[in-house]
């Protein structure tokens, strides 16, 4: 597997109900990388459709999605730059209204 | 028959039928009821408004709802109440409280939204009904559940106040604390809509739940006399009610119900957590999520869904925003019941604070219309109160204590606070 970083790891992106037809519909997706942003270029390489609407521009994510690490949205921690370690929980929520 | 036309994406404008959706497909962005207006015209009017039933479902005309309502049958019709008093304490001319800590039957805005919510819960034949919620929520989506036979299952912050959660729970729903703030709980809530078939109303029916809202814009222009107030003062949590009460002043422009005033749109936030105010402040497009540490726990929503439509309605209509300390909530509060005799919770300390900031600084002008939305009831958040009044005197049943005590506070020039 092929390997910018040198620390790639393996994780299991979990993908939420709405965005599952664009990932053959998979509960989650076993993507590489060393960081957020590492893995989830990874899943937009694998699933163009899906990484389309994930991304606004190629370097920034659609406003409607949060990505959580370990469940902590990555706005808080260092955005796609974000490292990723073995045993990370990495998942993709739609943002929700409430009150 | 409904004037209902379709649910499309806010930002797509792809259309969908009408069915529980949580968002666009193609973009992830809210979807939106979409009505047919031309077929309005001449039909929903004035008199037809008017000859509706003393709730929320006299705009039913303008709301998401196929049949006959389900729940909520006393919800909304809340009081406008002209605040002469405390106008005349700021020094301004015609001020309003749109008060819906008087909402029934949980004291809260939300009562609006959960009687919408409620009734197409029946309509899509969900047998249960939940929510992620700060407390309001989860009080109303338990009541309208207990009166309209259906299961609840609400999901709130683990650290709500204590009168709160009994709030909740009286009405016998499931309650399930999480260990997190609000946006943990959200987040949590809209994978469990994933994996339950049930109507968490904030997620699956949100399109029709925030059509609720409106309401509150719409008493307010038909309690005004058909007329729209310059300057409307809404908390921001969510970003549900300031976009809907927007709406709801297009929606009766657009029908000719009332002249285009251009009302301008003011969003107030606890200093706590404010990412649409800083927003606001720093010229921003975007605004960065928060952690919340307020009293105002309310609306301690630090990533507001619909924050982006806030942004965009403020400034679509030259209005602004401010945000209120934890001591500026409670004297607020104060000044509220002390002049107007209502007592709300510290999101509406919040709202009233920052009304005062935006007429004190000038960016609302003191001679226009202004009304403040009040979305919530203090009596359900009294330890916000704790330590801020002095114990009351207590004196022997005897005339000659009672005298004593009078003549003793007349001499120190101490009055209650009201006169």
């Amino acid at each position: 597997m092929s390997d910018t970083s040198g620390t790639a790891t393996t994780l299991a992106v979990e993908i939420p109900t709405a965005l599952r037809p664009q990932v053959g519909d998979q509960e989650s997706v076993e993507v590489s990388g060393g960081t957020v942003g590492e893995l989830l270029g990874k899943l937009k390489a694998d699933y163009p459709e899906f990484g389309a609407k994930l991304y606004k521009t190629d370097t920034e994510l659609n406003r409607f999605i949060n990505v959580y690490l370990n469940d902590e949205d990555i706005r808080f921690l260092e955005n796609l730059d974000t490292p990723v370690k073995q045993g990370d929980h990495l998942a993709i929520v739609p943002a929700i209204a409430g009150g | 028959m409904s004037y209902v036309h379709s649910l499309r994406g806010k930002e797509s404008g792809l259309d969908y039928p009408i069915e529980p959706r949580t968002i666009c497909d193609s973009d992830f962005g809210p979807v939106e009821v979409t009505y047919d207006y031309e077929a309005m015209k001449g039909k929903v009017t004035r008199e037809s408004i008017e000859a509706g039933p003393l709730s929320l479902w006299r705009y039913k005309d303008l709301l998401p709802v196929e049949g006959e309502p389900k729940s909520g049958f006393n919800s909304g019709w809340t009081p406008l109440v002209k605040a002469d008093r405390l106008a005349k304490h700021l020094g301004v001319k015609e001020l309003y409280i749109k008060d819906d800590s008087a909402n029934y039957p949980s004291f809260s805005y939300k009562d609006r939204v959960v009687a919408v919510a409620v009734t197409k819960a029946f309509e899509f034949g969900f047998d249960t009904v939940g929510c992620a919620s700060t407390g309001n929520l989860a009080h109303s989506v338990s009541a309208h559940a207990a009166s309209a036979g259906l299961k609840a299952c609400v999901m709130v912050p683990h650290d709500l106040e204590a009168g709160k959660m009994v709030g909740m729970r009286v009405f016998g729903p499931r309650v399930v604390r999480i260990e997190g703030n609000y946006d943990d709980v959200n987040r949590l809530c809209s994978q469990i809509a994933d994996k339950y078939n049930w109507a968490i109303v904030n997620v699956n029916l949100r399109p029709f739940y925030t059509e609720g809202a409106k309401t509150h814009g719409f008493e307010i222009a038909e309690q005004m006399g058909w007329k729209l107030p310059k300057h409307t003062v809404v908390p921001v949590a969510g970003g549900t009610i300031l976009p809907k009460i927007w709406k709801a002043y297009q929606e009766f422009i657009h029908l000719g119900l009332v002249e285009d005033n251009k009302p301008a749109m003011y969003g107030a936030q606890a200093a706590g957590c404010n990412p649409i105010v800083t927003a606001l402040e720093e010229d921003e497009d975007l605004f960065r999520p928060q952690k919340p540490d307020t009293i105002a726990k309310s609306i301690a929503i630090g990533n507001p869904a619909d924050g982006y439509y806030v942004l965009q309605n403020i400034r679509e209509s030259g209005g602004y925003g401010a945000s209120a300390t934890d001591p500026e909530i409670l004297d607020a509060i104060k000044l509220l019941a002390e002049h107007e005799g209502i007592f709300t919770e510290p999101a509406g300390g919040t709202t009233m604070a920052c009304a005062i900031k935006l007429i004190q600084s000038g960016r609302i002008p003191k001679d226009e219309p202004i009304c403040v939305c009040i979305t919530g009831n203090g009596l359900k958040t009294l330890e916000a109160m704790d330590g801020q009044f002095e114990e009351a005197p207590a004196i022997p049943a005897k005339m000659i204590d009672f005298t004593q005590l009078i003549e003793n506070a007349t001499a120190a020039q101490e009055e209650p606070a009201h006169v």
